[in-house]
């Protein structure tokens, strides 16, 4: 994306190309539907909510393909952002004065780039995780085909597929906290593809001065 | 599956009490499978076949006796021959082990089901599969210790032995134990047959020159609900693999034990302290100071 192309009228900066926010919806809505479904095959306090989504065979049948759909969304966020998401040494900082973030602080914080550091833990651990659900979750697809010798593949993946699913729910609740509820701009951000020039000095200023260049006056 | 009288003490997938659990007195069954007198005959495939109309599949030939290589979908009553050379002598064994569900008190695949009354075990220790509950995810072969319960492919559902409930639960003996000839089948309540093969077992072992000669109803899995009297109960795994120590697998247990409990323990922590940082906290900042930046701390 050209940077001059990031700065729009009225105040405003593109922060998400609509391939960017096309991806993020597509594994939004996909790791909704799996979450729910995977939430009824967890407990039985709540097989019902298998219910809603057609009965738990049918969920059952197609868990395994939203988890493709998943898979591949997450897949082309890799090929996006994984540059982006290097550990720096602002983040080092950053993670130094997550007390601060998370009190509302920001003023504390080392100026974070187009991401900080919480939200690029966030990108690797759905990362890898979707890469354990993936391996494990073949392997729960099609059991009957895994041979007796073998059995240790599907011993391992009934453990692994739930404590990574688990992680995730960990990750996809702040995730939806922070997105939602405490930056506000940043879920119409998502939507629309654009912050407030506001939005972008409090909480990626890194990102704002490569945009808009220390000196400049962004145009009106 | 069956439409017996019989009343349940464990559900798979179940929340909340089970409602047969303490309310029938009935006597635990058992089957006792003497491998010392069985001939190999298959009589009890049959029988099993025909009482439970099973549509036939394809054999295998492989210039044994070995007809297929293991139980399936629709063949749940497999003889298992194997030869063994004995270690005190050097002379030839042929062994025959009639191979089915083992019943167990305490059920991996029942443990591993996820799917709400797809899998019960009745008062009378017979665990049965009812497929119209089922959902077809295959858990159960993971929970297994045996690898018993087998996939139908078309519909997607799971069957395996049923220890013939409807036939058990009318007051007659499991079909494969009617046909036996030889007599090597028998059925009852499980202290007699554990009576009946620690009998046998003993005159095995003093009489018949097999002093390692023993029963087979392993602790792991909270004993079986089919027992056997073997020739050398130490090496159990000659009888075609039968494993000397079963047990639901460790990751079974962790999974629907302790990682069941942290992460409801998480999730629900998560969620309750999110909703009280945002009470403590709330947002970072108001939408109003991104309209009026000079309000804000940018």
């Amino acid at each position: 994306m050209n940077k001059s192309e990031q700065i729009l009228p009225h105040g405003h900066l593109l922060r998400y190309a609509l391939k960017e926010r096309l991806t993020h919806w597509v594994a939004a809505g996909a790791y909704i539907y799996l979450l729910m479904t995977g939430l009824a095959f967890w407990s039985p306090w709540l097989f019902w909510v298998a219910v809603i989504f057609g009965g738990a065979p049918v969920s059952r049948m197609l868990h395994p393909w939203a988890g493709l759909i998943f898979f591949a969304a997450v897949w082309y966020m890799y090929v996006m952002w994984a540059p982006q998401m290097k550990h720096t040494d602002v983040d080092k900082a950053w993670w130094k004065a997550v007390r601060y973030y998370s009190t509302n602080q920001d003023d504390k914080m080392p100026p974070a780039g187009r991401y900080n550091a919480g939200q690029k833990f966030l990108f690797w651990g759905f990362f890898w995780s979707a890469v354990a659900l993936l391996a494990s979750g073949v392997v729960l697809w099609f059991p009957e085909y895994i041979p007796w010798n073998l059995r240790f593949l599907r011993y391992i993946s009934i453990l692994i597929h739930p404590a990574a699913a688990l992680f995730t729910i960990g990750l996809f609740l702040i995730h939806v906290y922070m997105g939602v509820f405490a930056e506000r701009g940043a879920f119409g951000s998502v939507i629309r593809g654009d912050v407030s020039i506001a939005f972008a000095k409090r909480y990626h200023p890194g990102w704002y001065k490569e945009i808009v260049g220390e000196s400049s006056t962004p145009r009106k | 599956m069956s439409q017996a009288i019989l009343r349940v003490q464990k559900i798979s997938g179940h929340a909340g009490s089970v409602p047969g659990e303490g309310t029938q007195r009935e006597y635990t069954v058992c089957k006792l499978i003497d491998t010392t007198t069985c001939i190999g005959c298959k009589a009890c495939e049959v029988a099993c076949m025909e009482w439970n109309d099973l549509p036939f599949g394809e054999t295998v030939f492989d210039n044994t006796y070995q007809t297929m290589p293991e139980t399936r979908w629709n063949y749940w009553n497999l003889i298992l021959f194997n030869e063994h050379v004995r270690e005190e002598d050097g002379s030839l064994m042929w062994l025959m082990r009639k191979n089915q569900c083992m019943h167990c008190a305490e059920p991996g695949c029942l443990a591993a089901c996820p799917a709400d009354g797809a899998i019960v075990q009745y008062t009378n220790g017979i665990v049965d599969f009812q497929q119209a509950n089922c959902i077809g995810c295959g858990y159960c072969i993971t929970g297994c210790p045996f690898d018993i319960p087998k996939m139908n492919p078309k519909t997607h559902r799971v069957f395996k032995c049923t220890l013939c409930t409807d036939r058990v639960s009318e007051g007659l003996e499991p079909a494969c134990i009617k046909s036996c000839p030889t007599g090597c089948l028998h059925f009852g309540s499980k202290d007699d047959m554990l009576d009946l093969a620690g009998k046998r077992a003993k005159q095995l072992r003093e009489h018949s020159n097999f002093p390692h000669a023993g029963v087979y109803d392993p602790p792991g899995v909270g004993g079986t609900g089919v027992i056997y009297v073997l020739h050398d109960a130490t090496k159990p795994e000659i009888y075609g693999g039968l494993p000397s120590d079963p047990h639901v697998p460790w990751t079974v247990k962790l999974w629907k034990g302790p990682l069941k409990w942290l992460g409801n323990v998480a999730m629900v922590g998560g969620l309750i302290g999110l909703f009280v940082h945002y009470l403590r906290f709330g947002p970072k900042a108001r939408e109003e100071e991104d309209i009026n930046p000079s309000g804000g701390k940018p």
